[in-house]
C-alpha cells in the first residue's frame, strides 16, 4: 500500500485543505502536510532493494477489464529519485511561496496537492491508460497556477503552455489506444499494462518513416519532447516561466520538464528499441543543438528569469544527449541531471522569486552590487550558480561529466560540440552573476526609499537544504547512483528485450506491511 | 603515524579553516581570521613534512604512500577513488603549496590588515590549499580534474575580491571562462583516455602508456595529451590562453605571489609531468609543447619590458617563466621543468610578495614611473628582492641558475630539442635579465619619483619574515640540482634532484650525454648574456634614464605593438567574443522570437485544417472506428476521475 498511499495522500490532504475553515492556518497545514509526505517518501528509499532491477512494492489491481486497464503502481531505479525529487521540492515551494502568494492561498495549496499527485502518479503509474490520466491531470493545476497567481501576461502564457503539451498528448493518447490494440492481436486480450508492451515486437522497417514503429516512436517521442521541452519545440517555457509565478516556476521547471525525460527512459527507448536506436543521431543532434542554443539565448537575455528558462532548454539537451547515448555513463549521468537541474535551477528561480519580493524587477541591468548589500543572498546564490555551471563537488558535475563521457564514447563528434556548453554555461552565468552581483550598486541596490534586507529565517530555511543536496550529490554521488544502477545497466544492456520482472516483496518487508497495518 | 590520518590532516585543515573563516564572514580582524587560517596552512605542512619524510625513509622502488577514502564516482568500467598519492612528484608539490602557502598566509596578515574583508580573503586563501592539493595529489585525472577547477574558482574570488570595482570582478570573470575554455578541452582529454585505456588512473595510465611513439597526429595518445596540454595552456597561462593571467593582478598582491606565481599556475606543468610516460610517448605533442613553451618565453618576456604596472611586469615575467617549463617539458626534460617549477616558486613569490611590500609602503601606488630610489626606506624589501632579482637572472649560485640553465641544456642536447628552440631560450632569458634589471632600477635605485604626499615605510615582521625566508631559498634552492659537470669540479655535489625524481620519469630516447666543452659554452652563453643585457639595463634606467625614451621614440611603431601587448585582447575581443554575443542576439530575436515561435503558431494552425479534413473523411474501416470509440472511452473516463 505504500506506493498508493505516497502517490494519493496530497489528493487527501488536497481535500482537507479544501474544507479548512481556517485561512490563516492553511499554509502551516499545508507545510506540516508535505513533510508527512516527504517522509512518508522516505521510507521508500529504506524499502527499496537497490540490488534488483525489478519493479518494487507494486500494487496491481485489474480496473477496466474490458480494455485491460489496470490500477498499477509500481518503482524502480528510475522512478524512485524522481519521486524523491518530488516530495523534498513541495515542502520547500510551500515555504518559499509563504509571503510571495497572498491571494487565495487555499485553491494554491489545493492546486499544489493535486498537482504532487500527478506528478508521482505519473512517475510510478505502470499502466499506459493510468499513466496517461496522471499525465494530463498534471496540466490542470500547472494551468491554474500560471494562469490564477502567474504575471501580467499570464493568460497567453497558459493557453500557450496548455495547447503545447496538449497537442504532444493527444498523439501520444492515440498511440498507447494503438498499443493496447497490438496487445490483443498478440495475445488475445487487450491490455494496457506496460510490462506487456514491452513485450511487444513491433515491425521495425528502417529508412521508412510510414512504418509502424518508427510512427508509435514519434507519437511518444514528441509528446514527451515537447515536454522537456528541447530544440526547436521549447518557446512556450521561457514564456510560461516568466508569466509563472515562484512557486509554479519551481515546479515546472523541478519536476514537469523531467516527466517528459522520463517518458523517454521509460517509454521511447525500451518500447521502440529500434527505432530509437535508428533515429538516436536525430536526439543527440538535437540534444547538442539544443545545449548551444539555449546557453547563447540565455547570454543575452535581460530579464533575470527568462535567462534561467533559457538554461533549462540548455540543460535539458543535456539530458536528452546522455540518456540517447545508450550507455550506462550516458544514462546515469541523464537521470542524475534530471535530479541536478530539479534542485539548482529550482533554487535559482526561488531565489529570483526572492529578490522580486524585494525589488519588483527583474531586469538584470537594473542590479548591480549585490554582494555589498545581501552577503546571505550572494552566497546561496553563488553556490546554485556553481552547481549550474557544474562545478566538481557540486551535483552539477557528475551529471555533466557522465553525459559528456557518455556521448564520447557513443558519438564524439557530438561529444566535441555538446563541451562547448562547459565554456558557454560559465560564460551566461557568470556573466549575470557579475553584472547583479558585483560592481557599481544599480538603480534598485542604491534606492534609499528601499533599502534591500537580506535572508530572514525562512528563507535561509528554504535555501539549506537545497545547498546541502548540492554538495552531497556531488560529493557523494555514489549514494545516490548506487540505487539506479541495476535498472539503469538493464536498460542499457536489455534494450531491445527489455522486460522487468515484480520483484515479491521479502519477507522482511511484509512483516513492516503488517506491522503497520 | 598513520598515513590516512595524516593525508586527512594535510587535505582537510585547509578546508575546515575555510569553513571557520566562511562562517565568520562578517568579521574584519584580520588577526584572528589571519592566524586561523594560517594555523590551519601550518598545521597542513607539518603533516605533509611528516609524510615527506615517511617517503624517504622508504625504499627507494617502493617509494609512494596511497591513501584510498572511498569510491568517489562507480559506473560500469568508471572506478574513481577519493584517492591520493604522496610520491617523489607529488612530495615536492605539497610541500611548496603548504610551506610557501604558510608564509603567504602569514604575510597577508599584515598586508591585509585594513580590509574589511579579511575573514572573507582568508577563508578563500584556505579553500584555494584545499582545492590545490586535491589537485596534486589526486591519483586519478578526474580527482586531479576537481582541483583544476577549484583552483580556478578560487581565482576568480579573489582576482574578484574587490568587487565594487567593476573591472577587477571582469578580470575574475576573465580568468574563469577564458580556463574554463582549456577545462573543455581537458574533458576531452579524459574522454578520449579512457575511452582507449579504459581508466583515468595516473599509475594504470602510465603503465598502459605504448612503449613505441606515436607518429600520427590523429592517434588516442597524441589527441589526448594534445588536448591536456591545451587544458594546461589555460590553467598555466601560455599562448593562446595566457590573457587572463596579467588581468588577474586585480587581486590582492598576496594572491598574485601564491596563486599566479607559486602554485596554481604551475598546475600544467605538474600534470604533464605527472603523466610524462604518455606524453613521451606523443612525439607530435611534445613538439608542440616545446614551440608554444619557447614561443611563450620570448612573446611575454617583450611585453614585460614595455609595461609601468609593477605587478603587471610580473606577471609577463611569470607567464614567460612558466614558457620555460613546458619548453623543458616539450624537450623531455620533466625533471628540469619541476626544478624551474621549485625555484621559480620560490623567487616569483619572493618579488610578489616584495612589490607587495613596496605597493604597501607606497600607498596602493603600483606604477614604477611614481617609484625610484626606494632602497633606503625599504632596506630589507630591497635585499630580498635583490636576491630574487640574481636568482631571475639566473646568476650563479642563485637557485634560478641552476634550473634555467638545466632546461637549456636540455633544449640543446635533446634529439626532441633543437638549436633554435634553444636560441629561443636564451634570448628570453636575455629579455628577462633586462627587464627585471629595469624593474629593479625603476623601483629601488636611481633617484626618487616619489610623491611628496607618500611617505614610504618598511613594512612590518610580518611581511618581511616572508620575505627573507623565501630570500634565502631563492639563494640556496638551486643546490639540490647540481648539474654534473659543475658538481665534479667542485668536489663532488651530487644531483639530488635528478636521483629524487628518476623513477618516475621516463628517459628521453636517444639521449646523449652532453660534452664538459659543450656545456660550459652553453653556460657562458646564457650568463654572459644576460650580464650585458643587465647592464645595459642598468645604464638606461639609472645613469641614463631619458635614453630609453629616445629609442623607444624612434622604433615608435614596434614599440606600441608591443606596449599594447600585440593587442591580443582586442583581437580576441573584436574576432571572438562580440561577434558571438552579436550572433547571440540574432538568434534570439530573428530565430527564436520570429520563427520558431512563429512557426509553431503556423504548425497550430495547419494542424486544426488537417483536423477539420480528417473528421470529414468517414473510412468505414472498423479498427478506426473501435479506435475512436476508445478514444471517447478514455476521454470520458478521464474526466470521471478528475472530478
Amino acid at each position: 500500500m505504500i506506493l498508493s498511499s505516497v502517490v494519493f495522500l496530497p489528493l487527501l490532504f488536497a481535500l482537507i485543505v479544501a474544507v479548512w475553515p481556517k485561512t490563516s492556518s492553511i499554509r502551516h497545514l499545508a507545510f506540516g502536510f508535505s513533510i508527512i509526505e516527504f517522509l512518508l517518501s522516505l521510507r521508500l528509499v529504506q524499502l527499496f532493494d537497490s540490488n534488483t532491477a525489478g519493479l518494487q512494492m507494486v500494487e496491481k489491481h485489474l480496473w477496466i477489464e474490458r480494455f485491460g486497464i489496470s490500477y498499477f503502481l509500481g518503482i524502480d531505479g528510475i522512478s524512485l529519485w524522481l519521486v524523491l525529487l518530488t516530495t523534498f521540492l513541495t515542502p520547500i515551494i510551500i515555504l518559499a511561496s509563504w509571503t510571495s502568494i497572498s491571494e487565495r492561498i487555499k485553491g494554491f495549496h489545493v492546486s499544489l496537492f493535486v498537482l504532487q499527485t500527478a506528478m508521482l502518479g505519473t512517475f510510478l503509474a505502470f499502466d499506459a491508460i493510468f499513466f496517461y490520466v496522471f499525465w494530463e491531470l498534471s496540466l490542470v493545476p500547472m494551468y491554474f497556477m500560471i494562469g490564477i497567481w502567474g504575471g501580467a501576461r499570464r493568460i497567453y502564457a497558459t493557453v500557450k503552455f496548455f495547447i503545447y503539451t496538449f497537442a504532444g498528448s493527444v498523439l501520444m493518447l492515440i498511440a498507447i489506444i494503438y498499443m493496447m490494440y497490438l496487445t490483443q492481436e498478440a495475445t488475445g486480450a487487450m491490455s494496457a499494462n506496460l510490462l506487456d508492451f514491452y513485450k511487444l515486437k513491433i515491425p521495425f522497417v528502417g529508412g521508412a518513416f510510414f512504418s509502424l514503429q518508427t510512427l508509435l516512436f514519434f507519437a511518444f517521442a514528441l509528446a514527451f519532447a515537447i515536454k522537456v521541452p528541447v530544440f526547436p519545440l521549447h518557446t512556450w517555457l521561457p514564456d510560461a516561466h516568466v508569466e509563472a509565478p515562484t512557486p509554479g516556476s519551481v515546479i515546472l521547471a523541478g519536476v514537469m520538464l523531467k516527466m517528459g525525460t522520463y517518458g523517454f527512459m521509460r517509454w521511447v527507448i525500451p518500447l521502440f528499441p529500434e527505432a530509437s536506436e535508428y533515429w538516436a543521431w536525430l536526439f543527440m543532434l538535437i540534444g547538442a543543438v539544443g545545449i548551444i542554443y539555449g546557453a547563447l539565448v540565455a547570454m543575452v537575455q535581460p530579464d533575470v528569469k527568462k535567462l534561467v528558462a533559457y538554461s533549462s532548454v540548455s540543460h535539458m539537451g543535456y539530458i536528452l544527449l546522455g540518456l540517447f547515448a545508450f550507455n550506462s555513463y550516458g544514462m546515469s549521468g541523464g537521470l542524475y541531471q534530471m535530479l541536478n537541474h530539479g534542485i539548482s535551477t529550482g533554487a535559482l528561480f526561488i531565489m529570483i522569486g526572492m529578490i522580486y519580493e524585494r525589488t519588483h524587477s527583474r531586469e538584470i541591468a537594473k542590479y548591480g552590487g549585490l554582494a555589498g548589500v545581501l552577503p546571505l543572498f550572494t552566497i546561496f546564490f553563488f553556490i546554485v550558480t556553481l552547481s549550474s555551471i557544474a562545478l566538481p563537488l557540486t551535483n552539477g558535475f557528475i551529471g555533466e561529466f557522465l553525459i559528456l563521457l557518455g556521448t564520447y564514447q557513443a558519438q564524439p563528434v557530438f561529444a566535441y560540440f555538446a563541451v562547448t556548453g562547459v565554456i558557454f554555461g560559465a560564460v551566461y552565468m557568470l556573466w549575470m552573476f557579475k553584472r547583479m552581483f558585483f560592481g557599481a550598486k544599480g538603480e534598485l541596490v542604491a534606492d534609499e526609499h528601499h533599502p534591500l534586507f537580506d535572508l530572514n529565517f525562512r528563507e535561509v530555511a528554504v535555501m539549506i537544504p537545497l545547498v546541502l543536496m548540492i554538495f552531497w550529490m556531488g560529493i557523494f554521488p555514489n549514494h545516490f547512483l548506487d540505487y539506479s544502477k541495476a535498472s539503469i545497466d538493464n536498460l542499457v544492456n536489455n534494450r531491445t528485450n527489455y522486460n522487468l520482472t515484480i520483484v515479491e516483496p521479502g519477507a522482511a518487508e511484509i512483516m513492516h506491511a503488517q506491522g503497520e497495518k | 603515524m598513520n598515513h590516512s590520518l595524516l593525508m586527512a590532516l594535510v587535505i582537510l585543515s585547509p578546508l575546515i579553516g575555510f569553513l571557520i573563516n566562511g562562517f565568520r564572514y562578517k568579521r574584519h580582524s584580520a588577526n584572528v581570521a589571519g592566524v586561523i587560517a594560517t594555523i590551519a596552512i601550518a598545521i597542513s605542512f607539518v603533516s605533509s613534512a611528516i609524510l615527506v619524510t615517511d617517503l624517504i625513509a622508504m625504499p627507494e622502488e617502493s617509494r609512494r604512500i596511497a591513501v584510498k577514502f572511498f569510491e568517489w564516482l562507480v559506473i560500469d568500467r568508471l572506478k574513481i577513488d577519493a584517492g591520493f598519492v604522496v610520491d617523489q612528484i607529488s612530495a615536492v608539490m605539497i610541500l611548496i603549496i603548504t610551506g610557501v602557502g604558510t608564509l603567504i598566509h602569514m604575510y597577508s596578515i599584515g598586508y591585509m590588515h585594513h580590509d574589511k574583508g579579511a575573514a572573507k580573503y582568508f577563508a578563500y586563501l584556505n579553500l584555494f590549499i584545499f582545492n590545490m592539493l586535491l589537485l596534486v595529489l589526486g591519483d586519478s585525472l578526474l580527482v586531479m580534474f576537481v582541483g583544476w577547477e577549484g583552483v580556478g574558482l578560487c581565482s576568480y574570488l579573489l582576482i574578484g575580491f574587490w568587487f565594487t570595482d567593476s573591472e577587477k570582478a571582469a578580470a575574475g570573470m576573465k580568468a574563469f571562462i577564458t580556463n574554463r575554455v582549456g577545462d573543455a578541452a581537458f574533458l576531452l582529454g579524459m574522454f578520449l583516455l579512457f575511452v582507449t585505456y579504459g581508466t583515468l588512473n595516473f599509475s594504470e595510465l602510465n603503465a598502459l602508456a605504448p612503449t613505441v611513439a606515436e607518429s600520427s597526429w590523429l592517434g588516442a595518445v597524441t589527441l589526448g595529451t594534445l588536448f591536456l596540454f591545451i587544458g594546461a595552456t589555460g590553467k598555466s597561462a601560455q599562448i593562446p590562453l595566457y590573457v587572463w593571467l596579467p588581468d588577474a593582478m586585480a587581486g590582492p598582491t598576496p594572491v598574485s605571489a601564491l596563486i599566479h606565481a607559486a602554485t596554481m599556475v604551475t598546475a600544467g606543468v605538474y600534470m604533464i609531468v605527472r603523466l610524462n610516460p604518455l606524453f613521451i610517448m606523443a612525439p607530435n605533442t611534445m613538439m608542440v609543447i616545446a614551440i608554444i613553451g619557447a614561443a611563450t618565453v620570448v612573446f611575454a618576456a617583450t611585453i614585460g619590458m614595455t609595461q609601468w604596472d609593477i605587478k603587471k611586469i610580473l606577471a609577463y615575467s611569470t607567464v614567460s617563466q612558466l614558457g620555460y617549463m613546458f619548453l623543458a617539458c616539450g624537450v623531455g626534460a620533466f625533471g628540469a621543468a619541476m626544478f624551474h617549477l621549485m625555484t621559480h616558486a620560490f623567487f616569483k613569490a619572493l618579488m610578489f610578495l616584495g612589490s607587495g611590500s613596496v605597493i604597501h609602503a607606497m600607498h596602493e601606488e603600483q606604477d614604477v614611473r611614481k617609484m625610484g630610489g626606494l632602497k633606503k626606506y625599504l632596506p630589507i624589501t630591497h635585499i630580498t628582492f635583490f636576491l630574487g632579482w640574481l636568482a631571475i637572472i639566473g646568476m650563479p649560485p642563485f637557485a634560478g641558475f641552476f634550473s634555467k640553465d638545466e632546461i637549456l641544456a636540455y633544449t640543446f642536447n635533446s634529439p626532441m630539442g633543437s638549436p633554435i628552440l634553444w636560441a629561443a631560450g636564451v634570448l628570453g632569458a636575455t629579455l628577462t635579465a633586462f627587464y627585471m634589471t629595469r624593474l629593479m632600477a625603476l623601483t629601488f635605485w636611481g633617484k626618487s619619483r616619489v610623491s611628496k604626499d607618500v611617505h614610504p615605510h618598511e613594512s612590518p615582521a610580518l611581511m618581511t619574515i616572508p620575505l627573507i625566508t623565501l630570500g634565502v631559498l631563492s639563494v640556496i634552492g638551486g643546490w639540490i640540482g647540481v648539474p654534473h659537470v659543475l658538481g665534479e669540479y667542485l668536489g663532488h655535489i651530487p644531483n639530488v634532484w635528478e636521483h629524487w625524481l628518476h623513477p618516475l620519469i621516463k628517459g628521453i630516447p636517444g639521449w646523449q650525454t652532453l660534452d664538459h666543452a659543450t656545456e660550459f659554452a652553453l653556460m657562458g652563453t646564457s650568463v654572459g648574456l644576460a650580464l650585458i643585457s643587465a647592464g645595459i639595463a642598468y645604464h638606461f634606467y639609472v645613469k641614463a634614464p631619458d635614453a630609453p625614451k629616445k629609442i623607444a621614440e624612434k622604433i615608435k611603431p614596434i614599440y606600441n605593438l608591443v606596449y599594447n601587448k600585440y593587442f591580443v585582447d582586442e583581437v580576441y575581443f573584436g574576432a571572438i567574443i562580440n561577434p558571438l554575443v552579436n550572433l547571440s542576439r540574432n538568434i534570439w530575436y530573428y530565430i527564436d522570437v520570429n520563427f520558431i515561435d512563429k512557426m509553431t503558431y503556423l504548425a497550430g494552425d495547419l494542424a486544426r485544417g488537417m483536423g477539420s479534413v480528417i473528421r470529414s473523411s468517414q473510412t468505414g474501416n472498423v479498427q478506426q472506428y473501435a479506435m475512436y470509440i476508445g478514444i471517447g472511452v478514455v476521454v470520458a473516463l478521464s474526466f470521471v476521475i478528475m472530478r
